[in-house]
């Protein structure tokens, strides 16, 4: 599946980038997370992750489809 | 209406806009950017935005507000990009008919703001380095939901 990733706060200091398109054979939001984490070493579990999938908030159970625009979003410390 | 805002944030404007004829109770917060945080001092601060998620939460919050507490306007504006010392890094304005709604609605929308919106904070130190925070306390994982 064709992904596009969007990366904020310290995972776009980790990534290098703010987004990257990516080809991952799975359509589980956990696992896709799993592998960008081992290519950018992502200190974060996907468990403090809140997943955002084209523009919205979703669970991490909703399967993922071809095109997506995925974020992992950190926790947040705007105020 | 909730907005992010690249440039400094004119409070006086914005409680302007809260004015109207029934509203017998204007509050407002300013929430800025001080010198030091958890034991280090502060030299300045940048935030960074998810803009298209930021401003959609930052509008059901808005909504949610006032639906549960009887006011007549909200307004909620956030910086992004680099802040100094004393700048508004937040503004949450708020008109009611009485204060204790107007007062429960601002509380309300500056704690959902902090907790939900996509917004992140980089501190830089006197020392030289500089940190993302990312709070134990905020929403993560599975939880969607404060919908």
């Amino acid at each position: 599946m064709n992904y596009h990733i969007l990366y904020f706060a310290s995972l776009r200091d980790a990534a290098g980038c703010d987004s990257e398109s990516c080809v991952i054979d799975s359509t589980n939001a956990r696992e896709v997370y799993a592998q960008l984490r081992q290519r950018h070493g992502f200190s974060f579990e996907s468990q403090r992750l809140r997943l955002a999938v084209n523009g919205e908030f979703t669970t991490w159970d909703r399967p993922l489809a071809e095109a997506d625009e995925i974020a992992f979003l950190p926790p947040v410390s705007g105020g | 209406m909730f907005g992010l805002s690249e440039v400094r944030i004119d409070v006086d404007c914005l409680a302007r806009e809260l004015a109207h004829a029934s509203a017998g109770a204007c509050v407002t917060f300013d929430g800025r950017v001080r010198d030091h945080n958890d034991g280090r001092a502060v030299h300045g601060l940048a935030y960074q935005a998810y803009p298209d998620l930021a401003l959609t939460e930052g509008e059901k919050i808005l909504d949610e507000a006032r639906r549960r507490f009887d006011i007549i306007h909200a307004r909620c504006l956030h910086r992004v990009g680099t802040l100094e010392i004393g700048d508004v890094a937040v503004w949450v304005g708020v008109s009611a008919a009485h204060r204790d709604a107007a007062f429960a609605a601002c509380r309300y929308i500056i704690d959902e703001v902090k907790s939900r919106v996509p917004i992140w904070k980089n501190e830089r130190y006197v020392s030289g380095d500089s940190g993302w925070l990312h709070p134990d306390s905020t929403s993560v994982g599975d939880d969607p939901g404060i919908m």
